[in-house]
């Protein structure tokens, strides 16, 4: 465990009474894909939430790449380095493919907003390197074809990589992924689970991902961490986790 | 007609600027800036210039202002005709006290004065939503009208609390007629909407648009929401607030705080709404639709020789029920407003023109 880029400890959230996540304790090495599974309701998304703070933590406290905190704000998340994508749809409906991933840059930009009114100053520069930035991720994620395209238009499948693509575009260190295969059929999810993996191993992005198929998670990661009613219980490779008798009880077990 | 050609006609709001404006662009801007100053100028009489076309440009740029708020910001605002009234007591001061200023800059001044007001205003935008917010808003409406009215240093302590320009000129002309105050109205909008142009361009409008769309997306990849929503209000104040002026001194010549109430704020709001959210151009037809369907319903009551059968007081009751019926009917069959209407019957005319040579991919 000696280079955790996220380290969390002793995490606990709670709504009005009904906890969510019980003392929660785990750490993401640098350069891994970690898994996160566990049934409806285990507190995944509200994992993801509390990691970029969307949500405030009750109790416990998180190290990411050194910095600690207790709650954060979603901008500073973002600022160090952590991006993510949603659930449920959260592009920016009425824009093209471009603009989405372009937003994706917002935490890059330095010029003023008269710079940016008036093409003035550091906006130049800005305007070039973020198109580059922007083409290179689209052509990444092979969605040359729809760069133009509305993304309301597009079919789900696609709008889920153009979410990949607005997070990845920023350069993050950590990449939080809700389900990003939800709703998928199998080749979506092969061709989406490729596209995880490429992003992994070619551009060394750290990234922590929620999914149910647990085929799928099998393959993809290299550390999976089972959530049941908020508490973790499972902690290890693939192999370990799948004969970790609690989480056979917990979560595998169900499924069969 | 193709399937094709249904999918391309299906309104998606917010892309229109890509396609309308630009299609062309030297071309139409070329023939706009003719038809502003040459054609207009010299074929339109001095009635259709003071009651038709300086109200519809002024209306539609308040409008615009409000468009850039309300449909590509995504925020709400029931004042739009606080910020014109501050726009025109704000210049009315600086000419009648500063007389050193030339014109423009007094406009300019008289803008940042109510992008001033529109930050204050806007702040409550950082914490709550929708509905809610639009009671900010409807605040700025009341405490200004108040302000003006209460306060005679605004109106330079005149009994009637009205304000008139003391001058209208600009490097020695003098603007006081009506082709020189359409003029003055028409190059100001112009400016305006290159100004609009170039934001909705930049990345300040594309961080309007995410933060309309989806706020807390917005938010997690790392967009500064708060200040956007401000720079949001302070815009939109700025164009209404020039808005305002033009309308006190370039088409009433002489106003007081009533000329801005509660009405106006609503008028700017259905000008939005009728002409189209999310357009540049939108708030144009929306004005004409406003200033023009009164004047339209007055000469068919004179037609049909109405006014003889029944009282005044009923007829105009009824022309502004009329008037609410053809609004409503209007957004029910064209929720994206007028210049979305315009758009499918140019597109289709287009369609035409290239589907003898060509096959639609």
């Amino acid at each position: 465990m000696a280079d955790a880029l996220l380290r969390l400890h002793d995490v606990s959230l709670a709504f009005k009474g009904i906890t969510a996540l019980n003392r929660l304790s785990f750490d993401v090495e640098r350069g891994e894909i970690c898994a996160l599974i566990g049934p409806n309701g285990a507190g995944k998304s509200s994992l993801l939430n509390v990691i970029n703070g969307v949500y405030r933590a009750n109790t416990g406290d998180i190290v990411f790449d050194g910095v600690r905190f207790e709650r954060i704000h979603p901008l500073k998340a973002a600022d160090l380095g952590i991006g993510r994508t949603f659930q449920h749809n959260a592009l920016f409906g009425r824009l093209t493919v471009i603009e989405n991933v372009l937003a994706g840059l917002a935490r890059h930009g330095r010029a003023n907003f008269l710079e940016n009114i008036f093409r003035l100053g550091r906006d130049r520069a800005e305007r070039r390197s973020f198109t580059t930035r922007a083409h290179r991720i689209i052509a990444f994620l092979e969605l040359d074809p729809h760069i133009e395209t509305v993304v309301s238009t597009l079919p789900y499948g696609l709008q889920k990589r153009v979410d990949l693509a607005r997070a990845l575009v920023a350069d993050p260190k950590l990449l939080l992924l809700d389900e990003p295969m939800a709703g998928m059929n199998q080749d979506e999810k092969a061709e989406m689970s490729h596209f995880v993996s490429d992003v992994n191993e070619k551009l060394g992005t750290t990234v922590v991902l929620i999914e149910h198929d647990v085929g799928i998670v099998m393959d993809l990661a290299d550390h999976v961490v089972v959530l049941d009613y908020g508490r973790k219980v499972g902690d290890g490779t693939p192999d370990e986790v799948r004969n970790n008798p609690d989480v056979i009880a917990a979560y595998l077990g169900t499924v069969h | 007609m193709t399937v094709a050609s249904q999918i391309a006609d299906t309104p998606v709001r917010g892309v229109q600027r890509r396609a309308g404006l630009i299609g062309r662009p030297l071309v139409l801007i070329t023939i706009g800036l003719v038809v502003a100053f040459v054609a207009i100028p010299l074929v339109a009489t001095d009635y259709w210039l003071s009651s038709i076309i300086i109200p519809t440009i002024v209306m539609g740029l308040a409008g615009l202002g409000l468009n850039l708020l309300m449909g590509y910001a995504g925020l709400v605002s029931l004042g739009a005709a606080a910020f014109m009234s501050i726009g025109a007591f704000a210049t009315y001061n600086l000419l009648l006290r500063l007389p050193v200023l030339p014109l423009p800059v007094v406009l300019v001044l008289a803008g940042l004065i109510a992008a001033a007001a529109g930050i204050l205003f806007g702040l409550p935008s950082l914490r709550i939503k929708g509905f809610y917010l639009g009671a900010s808003t409807l605040g700025a409406q009341f405490f200004f009208e108040w302000l003006f009215t209460n306060f005679k240093w605004f109106s330079n302590g005149s009994q009637s609390l009205t304000i008139s320009a003391p001058r209208l000129a600009f490097l020695g002309w003098d603007l006081s007629a009506a082709t020189g105050r359409y003029l003055l109205v028409a190059a100001v909008t112009a400016l305006l909407i290159l100004l609009a142009y170039a934001i909705v361009h930049s990345r300040v409008g594309r961080e309007w648009m995410a933060i309309r769309d989806q706020d807390t997306a917005a938010a997690v990849i790392g967009i500064r929401i708060g200040r956007r929503k401000l720079l949001a209000y302070a815009i939109s104040s700025f164009f209404c607030g020039i808005a305002g002026a033009l309308w006190a001194f370039g088409y009433l010549g002489t106003a007081d705080a009533h000329a801005f109430d509660l009405d106006k704020s609503f008028q700017v709001l259905f000008i939005v709404l009728i002409g189209g959210t999310a357009t540049l151009f939108g708030s144009f037809f929306g004005a004409a639709f406003i200033v023009l369907t009164p004047i339209l319903l007055d000469r068919i009551v004179l037609a049909t020789s109405l006014t003889a059968s029944a009282d005044q007081g009923a007829l105009a009751n009824l022309q502004r029920i009329i008037f609410g019926v053809i609004i409503i009917l209007l957004l029910i069959k064209e929720p994206d407003g007028l210049s979305s209407l315009l758009r499918r019957g140019l597109s289709g005319v287009r369609r035409r023109d290239t589907a003898s040579r060509a096959p639609l991919g």
